[in-house]
């Protein structure tokens, strides 16, 4: 078997690569492991997904029905799917396995899109018993949105990000009682408007700068001791708050998967450039497998650039340029892409480490500095930047506080 | 009948031993599965047997049981790593006690160790802390998943003919004059001609029951990381230089990729009381750190977990027969698991068939070893090619952090798996990074399938452990 362009991950980011891979007249194979593509849009049945993308407010199962149909439109792309990557060798070749057996498959050049998982609770060292009634949030999701199967009776959401808060609205609506959602970072991790929508309007509290000291239960969770936190995370004593709830559902980050491509040059994801390639010049990766972002539709959208320059690469149409280093100077947590390559246009995603009312985004190598307001870390700044012809070897980004 | 209580790994390898002689074994378990009591939780060491204090029956039980478990992961298709194990000096004193180390190894019997010197032992664990002057290593040593010799006993004890009965907690032993009644919590009873006490933390309790008294079983609580395999950390096992009570905290590779770091060693009140503390866990950081600096406790955290050791004032094995008859295999504390296999031989040749002079013959159609293997383990991708096109399942993934397939999924809940921890330690599903992140909803499919399940029967480990209060919608 052979394709000039092969996508594994068949998410927001797959399914976008692979459809502009093949509008760029490649013959293209999506790769995915589950038994159907979409990622976990097929499990966040709640709208806001779309409206830069597409323009229109939809669904996830909206915002991938619409990405496959178009896919599914297209002669040139194959879709394989229960197929696992086994491994992806130097000379193209990538192994998969599926119910046929292990199966060859000769690329020229690879887009990896095998997006987030969510971090464990049981990681996060945790005093207390080992009990039934510990899900994480993406879990708990899959099991009320598509397996029918309701998790408990009483919840407690440990975490703040966007599919904590979700799941606080999801879980109140099938009538599991929400006591509350705790966050440890003294500002919440999700966007704004999901704290609105999914809290406020459901009078479900939010407690900053607050974690799980123990818990407790007898074979099922039945009771979590809560505490204070100082900015070092250290608990303060004399202000336990206990839940007596059956569920604990976490919502404690995503992890960038990057199995079995660890040869790659990778932090957390991916380590790429603006026209998204990785350290093989043939190998391109795009959206949470390279950062996880705030929003699928830069994933879509980074994932149809990913496509693009793939498409160019099995063409030899795509020149290895120099690379620049993206450095992340004050003030910023998420740096995206890793470099630049200073012959094309980039797109800077960035996350301040906390919260300002104000701040100037730096970047003296180029030139820029821009003003933004109301900076929040569980919302992304983007800042676009042409081509440019300067010559430096790397490119400092840093965020001042502005009083 | 002969019974045996407790199918953690003495119990079940006794009974495994007991059938190579006789086919009417019992083995008795009061969890759902083999393995999950004090087996389940603790370092997974194959000790060398060279700290062990000359003339104990430990000495001389875990030397035997390190030799003998190379042929038993052959015969029960276990996997064991002999990594070996370095014993660190940071301190010009630390070698008084590596010194006893090599008089206590060749009173033993332990030929296999070296005297490790700075400059070389660099070379072996480069990730070792820079200050340490030394070691005592021994190539012997090695790790196994406990469980799996656990499981994979009882799968060849009822391959000949032995049983398991599951679910079965013993309340009360009656004396009759034939041997024996068991009464179980469920209201069964049983007679057995014999009965062996492998109860683990509660074999005092048990020893009670039949009015015989054995040394005071008190538990000793260890907490542990289960760390991520992001980069090599050790080539072996590290142990500092122990204190007066435990091998102190070590850390090493685990069977199954990762490391393991732990334990510590905390006298606690109750038997049940396996959970895990912030003293314990930064306890366990500031040892561990100190052995191999760069271990990332921020980062690479796959779990954390506590188990109970049941230790004696003695600080040895007490394998005898009391006066009631039975026989108690009791204060089975570390090298515990290394003993096993000669424990199981020791009961069967020297208990029962010296002391009391029951006659044991070989049965000529004992099969000593396991061709089956819940984990497809493939030397070539043509090999795993083939198996697939013969059953199709194994080429579907489930676990996709430690590749496990619906045929393994399906076959574990075909050999008697009941709950998410069953297929968990049958399959290593959910054990990688994620930690069931992904998997959890697909196995729970496969359960599903079997129409007789309800939503409201999945259980994670124990009775009343449920996963979900009711379906959503009906």
């Amino acid at each position: 078997m052979s394709s000039n362009v092969v996508v594994i991950g068949g998410g927001a980011a797959g399914l976008a690569a692979a459809l502009k891979a093949s509008e760029e007249k490649c013959d293209v194979t999506l790769i995915e492991r589950d038994s159907d593509v979409g990622g976990v849009l097929n499990q966040c049945i709640h709208n806001g997904f779309g409206l830069d993308y597409f323009k229109k407010n939809l669904t996830g199962p909206e915002f991938k029905e619409k990405l496959k149909e178009k896919v599914l439109s297209k002669s040139n792309i194959k879709i394989k799917s229960g197929a696992f990557v086994h491994s992806v060798e130097k000379d193209k070749n990538i192994v998969f396995i599926d119910r046929n057996g292990v199966n060859n498959l000769k690329c020229d050049s690879l887009v990896i899109t095998t997006g987030a998982k969510e971090r464990p609770f049981t990681s996060l060292g945790i005093s207390g018993k080992r009990l039934s009634g510990i899900y994480s949030a993406g879990l708990a999701q899959k099991f009320i949105n598509m397996m029918n199967l309701r998790p408990g009776n009483s919840a407690l959401i440990v975490g703040s990000g966007d599919i904590g808060l979700i799941m606080a609205r999801r879980l109140t609506l099938e009538g599991v009682k929400v006591e509350g959602v705790i966050e440890i970072m003294p500002y919440p991790g999700g966007l704004q408007r999901n704290i609105k929508l999914c809290l406020e309007d459901f009078s479900i509290p939010l407690y900053l700068s607050r974690a799980v000291k123990y818990v407790d239960g007898d074979r099922r969770v039945n009771k979590i001791i809560t505490t204070k936190v100082d900015d070092k995370f250290n608990h303060i004593g004399g202000d336990d708050i206990t839940f007596n709830v059956d569920t604990l559902v976490s919502s404690v980050g995503l992890v960038p998967n990057v199995k079995p491509f660890e040869f790659l040059e990778h932090s957390a994801g991916f380590s790429t450039t603006n026209k998204n390639r990785t350290s093989e010049n043939w190998i391109f990766s795009a959206g949470n497998s390279t950062v996880v972002f705030d929003l699928v539709d830069y994933v879509a959208q980074e994932g149809e650039k990913a496509g693009y320059m793939a498409a160019l690469q099995a063409k030899n149409d795509l020149s290895p340029a120099g690379k620049i280093k993206l450095l992340p100077g004050k003030n910023i947590g998420i740096l995206y892409p890793s470099y630049i390559e200073k012959d094309y246009e980039s797109k800077i995603y960035l996350r301040a480490r906390q919260p300002m009312e104000k701040g100037v985004l730096l970047i003296p190598e180029l030139g820029i500095e821009k003003e933004f307001e109301d900076i929040k870390p569980s919302e992304m700044i983007k800042i676009k930047v042409p081509a440019f012809d300067k010559n430096t070897d790397r490119i400092e980004v840093n965020l001042n506080e502005l009083k | 009948m002969i019974a045996i209580i407790g199918a953690g790994v003495t119990g079940s390898l006794i009974a495994r031993e007991l059938s190579r002689y006789e086919k009417d074994v019992v083995l008795f378990e009061k969890n759902f599965s083999a393995g999950r009591g004090v087996t389940k939780s603790n370092s997974g060491i194959i000790h060398g047997g060279y700290d062990d204090p000359p003339g104990s029956l430990r000495a001389s039980l875990s030397r035997k049981g390190n030799i003998l478990y190379t042929e038993l992961s052959e015969d029960l298709n276990f996997r064991i790593n002999r990594c070996g194990s370095h014993v660190v000096a940071f301190e010009k004193k630390d070698f008084e006690y590596i010194n006893k180390l090599v008089k206590y190894a060749n009173t033993n019997g332990v030929k296999s160790y070296e005297i490790i010197d700075r400059e070389q032992l660099k070379i072996m664990e480069p990730e070792l802390n820079g200050n340490a002057l030394g070691s005592f290593f021994c190539s012997d040593s090695g790790v196994v998943n406990p469980w799996n010799v656990a499981v994979s006993a009882v799968t060849n004890l009822q391959k000949n003919g032995g049983e398991v009965y599951y679910d079965k907690k013993l309340i009360r032993i009656e004396k009759i004059n034939s041997g024996f009644r068991l009464f179980f919590e469920d209201g069964t009873q049983y007679e057995a001609d014999l009965v062996i006490n492998c109860g683990g933390l509660f074999a005092d309790e048990i020893a009670k029951m039949a009015g015989d008294i054995v040394p005071e079983i008190f538990p000793v609580k260890g907490e542990y990381y289960l760390l991520k395999p992001e980069k090599t950390l050790t080539n072996s096992v590290i142990f500092p230089i122990p204190d007066e009570n435990t091998k102190g905290c070590l850390v090493t590779p685990a069977i199954d990729g990762g490391y393991l770091a732990g334990p510590t060693a905390k006298k606690v009140l109750s038997k049940y009381d396996n959970t895990n503390t912030e003293e314990g866990l930064s306890e366990v950081r500031t040892r561990a750190e100190k052995l191999v600096p760069n271990i990332n406790f921020r980062k690479d955290p796959v779990k954390t977990f506590a188990g109970l050791r049941p230790e004696t004032e003695e600080k040895d094995f007490y394998i005898d027969v009391g006066n009631s008859g039975i026989i108690h295999v009791s204060g089975i504390r570390s090298p515990g698991l290394t003993a096993a296999p000669a424990i199981a031989k020791y009961v069967t040749e020297y208990i029962i068939q010296e002391k009391l002079g029951i006659k044991l013959t070989e049965r000529p159609d004992f099969d000593p070893k396991n061709n089956v293997r819940i984990i497809d383990s493939f030397e070539t991708l043509e090999e795993m090619n083939s198996f697939i096109k013969e059953h199709p399942d194994a080429g579907e993934f489930v676990c996709y952090c430690n590749k496990v397939t619906k045929y393994e999924i399906k076959k574990a809940i075909e050999q008697g798996a009941r709950s998410i921890e069953d297929i968990k330690f049958l399959t290593g599903a959910s054990f990688g990074e994620c930690q069931g992140g992904y998997c959890t909803g697909k196995i729970i499919e496969i359960m599903l399938q079997d129409k007789r399940v309800k939503p409201e029967d999945i259980i994670l480990n124990e009775k009343n452990s449920w996963l979900f209060s009711s379906e959503v919608r009906i």
